[in-house]
């Protein structure tokens, strides 16, 4: 449970921190007119901003979560280490190429070059999805090798910590179809979606390094 | 940047007024409608899970009588009883019913965020709630699991509901999951970013700040009751091992190796103490706001009730092992765990002496909401106490699997939570309906809901000492208890049935006080908080007419000396003097 104290730690922390600075010394029982010092806007964001952050430390909760569960069932004695496929390698790559392809579609999004954003679109979505393949190729091949979901806790945990990561990735692959069908149907530019995107799959990305060195490292 | 109030700057998202009834009513993106909704399925499964206790009274009080239960049904109406009422009903209506309602008209926006997420919010709630009734209908019957489902007893053979019950438990709780972080999500960046010009965070009355930090806790926590449910899915239906030991069941081998039932607790309580709080915290903020208006004074420390908040928020996730010390724990983690969840009692009891002192030398107006609030001071206190004793571990383990638990545990998380629950109703219940509610009607309602919950709970206590295990179905012949337990249980079946029938005196007074009720004045107690400034009772959609409010002080300007009114609302500008202010010391 220790790795999913630390992250909860950290996120409480930072929240804590920022709420405690906000509450000392004020004397809130003093009534004056409405100042510029009397609006705390916390943060210079649009509330969407506001609520993915809030979503990612949701997640992140989640996934720390389930790392402190692999760490606690691994110390049992019938955990047999799993060699992961090669393939999750080429699978990692494609995915730090999707987000570099989002972070790209997003640049130009925000520049305003309104080109860049149909194939900027589909290559990230073209990357995610062989991404997506690529895992499921992963867990064929495991298959093949008669690492079933049931054999050892170590193979259950690889499909459930590749599987509950790729649900999150389909989640933002339900926002990146309509941020598409909005791009290619001419209606706007779907800016402030593509840029939440953005932050997500980047955010995802780290998610998969920290659970696929967590593997590799077991 | 000129600054404009974030509310303001989104007035070009559009607030459609609502057209036709079923946009109006039902599927609504108004926060008020959907508080609504949340809070009357909460309330409807609360009524279910609280026929179920009455059930488990029946037998407990009157064993080898009614031969419609059975130890498989009493094992099955003790965890849908539990489950429903910690989450269903409890988490539901704190943070969907009063959030969505409180959240927008307390720190003056239009509405939540994201009403379109508000929405679906509730379907999905809906929706859980649905799944989870459903399973009291499928072959074998609901989980009887108890409502921490531990495995391996959960999905093991001899437990009732193993096929499809507990299955559908399991998802009914990761659906409420999603429909409560859709929710959640909402209520913190309301919170955060919807507030009107001149809402400090130190400005925002405690309600607020209750809710805002349950919820806060709701969206960390509940992601480790969704792991452990898709893990224990996992085990139930393809056979992984992740909790379920080798073990033979009934002679047979059910193919489980090695897994850990330590660890599922671990995620459950991991879970669970927080969840404790995401129903207390709500409870602390509502009862300050109650406590200070009919008392007629500002809240006793409101900055200390603050940092109460968010302390109480911080600690409960490191005391969630306290749950499992009969378990047993390497004793550093016993000394650990007993540390930090003595530890909590400090801010707790910070808040107990605040709402004390609040009332003293107040003005005191003994109206219903008023009763419900204080009563909730007594039953908070006797609960908080027995969980000093529970927290130490080496007083825990004999008490463990006692009555004095179920005593304790009702006491601080169950009466109490629903005492304000009540009393918030009753609070703002001019304000949601228009109407007033029948003030004896609800008095009664208060004393006989009041007392007779101490009637069921304080003799548990003794009970528990005594060694009445909890959670059999009958005490059978146990040569270290007297008789007179079952006479004290049967006490506590006719104290229990008979506080379930006066809830009827709730649903009485609303229906009649809906139809027949008087009109409400706007601000009936004059309370200075944001939500009864509202240009229209109950307010429309979009609450503030034309123009936001502006907020110029806190929520507690009451009986400020000099001012001929004895509440200053929050919206009164700083700069102008009621009648009487500057002229009162001349004469």
């Amino acid at each position: 449970m220790e790795i999913g104290l630390i992250f909860l730690a950290i996120i409480l922390a930072s929240l804590i921190t920022w709420l405690v600075k906000q509450t000392v010394n004020v004397q809130p029982w003093v009534a004056e007119g409405v100042t510029e010092a009397s609006y705390q806007a916390p943060f210079n964001a649009r509330p969407k901003v506001v609520a993915l952050v809030t979503l990612l430390a949701v997640i992140t909760s989640f996934f720390a979560l389930v790392v402190s569960a692999y760490s606690l069932r691994m110390e049992l004695g019938d955990w047999i280490p799993l060699t992961e496929p090669q393939l999750l390698w080429t699978n990692t790559a494609i995915l730090v190429l999707a987000s570099i392809a989002f972070q790209w579609t997003r640049n130009a999004a925000s520049a305003g070059n309104a080109q860049r954003l149909k194939p900027g679109l589909l290559v990230t979505g073209l990357l995610t999805t062989a991404f997506l393949v690529g895992q499921y190729m992963a867990w064929q091949q495991l298959n093949a090798s008669g690492h079933y979901i049931t054999t050892n806790p170590a193979d259950a945990f690889f499909y459930l910590l590749t599987g509950l990561h790729a649900m999150h990735i389909l989640g933002g692959m339900y926002v990146w179809a309509r941020a598409t069908v909005r791009v290619f149907s001419g209606h706007d530019n779907a800016e402030e979606s593509i840029q939440l995107c953005t932050v997500y799959w980047h955010f995802l990305l780290v998610v998969w390094l920290v659970l696929f060195g967590l593997m590799l490292s077991t | 940047m000129a600054y404009v109030a974030i509310a303001d700057r989104d007035h070009d998202e559009e607030h459609h007024d609502p057209q036709t009834f079923i946009t109006k009513y039902v599927w609504s993106q108004d926060h008020k409608v959907i508080a609504i909704q949340y809070g009357c399925t909460a309330i409807f499964v609360g009524l279910i899970a609280l026929g179920l206790s009455a059930m488990m009274r029946l037998q407990l009080g009157f064993p080898d009588t009614f031969s419609f239960i059975n130890p498989e049904n009493y094992y099955q109406f003790i965890t849908m009883h539990g489950m429903i009422m910690v989450i269903y009903l409890l988490t539901a209506l704190f943070l969907g019913g009063f959030g969505n309602y409180l959240i927008p008209l307390m720190i003056g926006s239009r509405d939540m965020v994201f009403p379109y997420l508000n929405m679906l919010s509730y379907w999905v709630y809906l929706l859980s709630v649905l799944i989870l009734i459903a399973s009291f209908f499928v072959p074998g019957g609901a989980t009887g699991a108890g409502w921490t489902l531990y495995p391996p007893q959960a999905i093991m053979q001899g437990t009732p509901g193993i096929d499809l019950g507990i299955i559908l438990m399991l998802a009914s709780l990761g659906v409420f999951i999603v429909a409560f972080t859709m929710g959640g999500l909402n209520y913190v960046t309301t919170v955060l970013q919807a507030r009107c010009k001149g809402m400090t965070l130190m400005r925002m009355p405690l309600s607020i700040w209750g809710i805002f930090m349950a919820t806060v806790l709701g969206l960390l926590a509940f992601p480790a009751l969704l792991v452990s449910a898709i893990m224990m899915l996992l085990d139930k239906t393809i056979m992984t091992s992740f909790f379920m030991p080798a073990i033979s069941s009934m002679g047979a081998d059910p193919g489980y190796t090695g897994g850990s039932p330590i660890l599922f607790q671990h995620l459950f309580w991991f879970f669970g103490h927080p969840e404790v709080y995401i129903v207390a915290l709500p409870a602390f903020g509502i009862v300050s706001d109650l406590l200070s208006t009919h008392a007629r004074k500002n809240i006793f420390g409101y900055r200390m009730m603050v940092w109460a908040i968010i302390a109480i928020g911080g600690l409960s996730f490191v005391v969630w092992a306290h749950h499992m010390y009969v378990s047993g724990m390497n004793p550093y983690f016993g000394f650990f765990f007993a540390t930090t969840t003595l530890i909590i009692a400090v801010p707790t009891a910070i808040k107990v002496y605040n709402w004390v002192l609040t009332l003293w030398e107040g003005n005191i107006h003994l109206r219903t909401p008023m009763l419900f609030a204080i009563g909730f001071i007594f039953t908070f206190i006797h609960g908080g106490l027995t969980g000093l004793f529970l927290g130490n571990v080496t007083i825990d383990l004999p008490l463990s699997d006692t009555y004095f638990v179920v005593a304790h545990f009702h006491m601080v998380m169950g009466v109490s939570p629903i005492l304000v629950v009540f009393g918030a109703i009753y609070h703002w219940f001019p304000k949601i309906t228009g109407k007033m509610y029948n003030e004896t009607l609800g008095k009664w309602h208060f004393w006989m809901t009041f007392l007779g919950t101490y009637a069921i709970y304080l003799p548990m206590h003794y009970l528990g000492f005594a060694g009445v295990p909890r959670r059999y179905f009958a005490m059978g012949n146990t040569d270290f208890l007297p008789d007179s337990a079952q006479d004290l249980n049967a006490a506590i079946t006719v104290s229990a049935l008979f506080v379930a029938a006066t809830q009827i005196l709730f649903f009485v007074n609303v229906f009649i006080s809906l139809r027949n009720g008087k009109k409400a004045d706007p601000n009936p107690w004059g309370a200075a908080s944001l939500e009864w400034q509202t240009p229209d009772t109950p307010p429309k959609h979009g609450n503030w007419g034309h123009d936001l409010p502006e907020c110029h002080r806190w929520a507690y300007d009451y009986s400020v000396p000099g001012y001929e009114d004895d509440f200053i609302p929050q919206n009164v500008s700083a700069d102008v003097a009621p009648a009487g202010r500057d002229h009162g010391g001349e004469h």
